[in-house]
């Protein structure tokens, strides 16, 4: 057995560890159904939240998963830590080792930096989103979510849709998505792609309503605000007009198709506000599936006994 | 299907290998008859009696009794099953995994609980079993029917209704199907 377990990325999972997730998600959304939605699972152990971006669906999901498995959580929020008077990662990373924590989980605005986490420390690392690069447990809960819905994620048509080039969301979830079986197309403007699509097992569009019709699941990115400064795109207005998710545009979907959003949404910018209260949008249902999913992760990585699918 | 009791199973796996019929097909349908006609007699009759079968080995036999009660007294008993993998206590000693989602279908304060496993051994299963019992609200009372007590009881835990008393030693392996129970030992893969 590796000495320390962790979820960096999607792809070390592969498709058999994202089934096996999933499979233990079933049980942790049972949990949450009883009287009392707590086990003992993780009695002892401590889990510190290490956030140096903003989050609050993915800190406070993270937090009551790890409290639903009864163990303790910390939360280390950089602007009221010593990073103010400059300490550095690595010297904040054993700190926190040293009081003998089990997990960390770690978001970063710079790619890679749950890796170098996971060098320094001998606790779990869970990659909480690092960059543009990665966030492997949005991509679990999409897949949980769409299999709850759909039946399956494989041989599904899934488009994700906006700023794919900063969207970890993206990353993760189109790996996650194909690993299991699914078709992806992405879909935005040439200035939100990547520059360069090599290896991305992919198609591209940048037509949406040419795509609507043909897809299951509808997946939409936060249009992000602070990358208008970079003129990638002419207005927010432009962007609606052209991909964002109106009323209309919804209409074409197909009998039975999802929309997804990973959360916080602009309303009226790449979704309708109407559109996203529709019982066919399950954005709320993602957030509620994303703490039995962390639960399952956090159970696979302290409380199994095993890696996650070696 | 192999008892849940793992603790002596070699931590990657063994293959078990049997040695000795100790009930067949028939042996096992008798006793599933006398415990349910014991679980009737013990509680005046079947009111607010809810099965809960322990996954694996205990749900095939919770419904069989559940059967067996119907033909007996005329009454269709509520059947849960639970999984105890988030109650165990020995969780990061070695691989626990939930075999099955849980399904408790009613409310269980008020209600008499018969807890059904195949096999009692260390009694830790039930152990953990009685803790996630009680986050399904307060029994007014909780019973155990087990179809084979094996003895090595390591906490103060004691069945209600058995099937058969069967000596074993500590490192044996007692398999239960619905074909009969075998005694047998487990043999390392590597």
């Amino acid at each position: 057995m590796t000495a320390t377990r962790n979820l960096l990325s999607v792809a070390d999972l592969g498709a058999d560890g994202i089934d096996e997730v999933l499979k233990l998600t079933d049980s942790f959304v049972e949990v949450s159904q009883r009287d009392i939605a707590r086990v003992p699972a993780l009695r002892g152990k401590t889990v510190v939240s290490l956030f140096y971006e903003d989050s609050t669906r993915t800190r406070l999901s993270f937090e009551t998963a790890a409290r639903r498995l009864s163990a303790d959580t910390m939360t280390f929020s950089v602007s009221t830590s010593s990073v103010k008077k400059g300490e550095s990662l690595k010297d904040t990373i054993q700190t926190i080792d040293a009081m003998g924590v089990d997990a960390i989980v770690v978001r970063h605005r710079c790619s890679g930096v749950p890796w170098q986490v996971a060098r320094w420390s001998t606790s779990a690392v869970i990659n909480a989103g690092d960059g543009w690069h990665e966030h492997p447990t949005q991509a679990l809960l999409d897949c949980y979510t769409i299999r709850q819905r759909l039946g399956g994620v494989a041989g599904k048509h899934i488009a994700i849709v906006g700023d794919i080039k900063h969207s970890r969301v993206a990353r993760s979830g189109m790996i996650a998505f194909t690993a299991l079986g699914a078709d992806v197309t992405l879909v935005a403007p040439h200035t939100l792609l990547p520059p360069s699509l090599d290896g991305w097992p992919a198609a591209v569009s940048t037509d949406l309503d040419a795509v609507l019709p043909k897809v299951d699941v509808v997946y939409l990115l936060r249009l992000q605000n602070e990358r208008m400064t970079e003129a990638l795109l002419p207005s927010a207005r432009e962007y609606t007009a052209r991909y964002g998710l109106t009323r209309a545009r919804a209409a074409t979907l197909a009998e039975g198709a999802i929309v997804m959003h990973p959360g916080p949404m602009n309303r009226g910018v790449e979704i309708a506000a109407e559109v996203a209260d529709e019982p066919y949008a399950v954005i709320t249902q993602q957030v509620a599936n994303g703490v039995a999913v962390r639960q399952a992760v956090l159970f696979l990585l302290l409380g199994a006994g095993g890696p996650i699918a070696a | 299907m192999a008892e849940r009791e793992r603790s002596l199973t070699p931590p990657l796996g063994g293959v078990f290998v049997a040695r000795a019929q100790v009930m067949d097909g028939e042996d096992l349908r008798r006793a599933i008859t006398r415990i349910a006609h014991e679980i009737v007699e013990r509680n005046h009759g079947l009111d607010n009696v809810v099965l809960v079968g322990l996954q694996t080995g205990g749900v095939p036999l919770a419904y069989r009794l559940a059967e067996e009660l119907l033909a007996i007294e005329g009454v269709d008993v509520a059947v849960g099953t639970l999984d105890v993998a988030f109650y165990r206590d020995d969780i990061g000693l070695r691989p626990v995994l939930p075999e099955a989602v849980t399904e408790v279908p009613v409310d269980l304060a008020g209600r008499t609980v018969v807890l059904i496993d195949d096999v009692l051994f260390t009694g830790r299963t039930v152990r953990a079993a009685l803790n996630a019992l009680a986050d399904y609200g307060r029994a007014k009372a909780v019973q155990l029917a087990v179809m084979i007590d094996r003895g090595h009881r390591e906490l103060p835990i004691r069945p209600d209704f058995v099937g058969k008393n069967l000596p074993t030693r500590r490192d044996e392996m007692v398999d239960v199907t619905p074909d009969g129970v075998t005694l047998g030992d487990v043999v390392p893969t590597k």
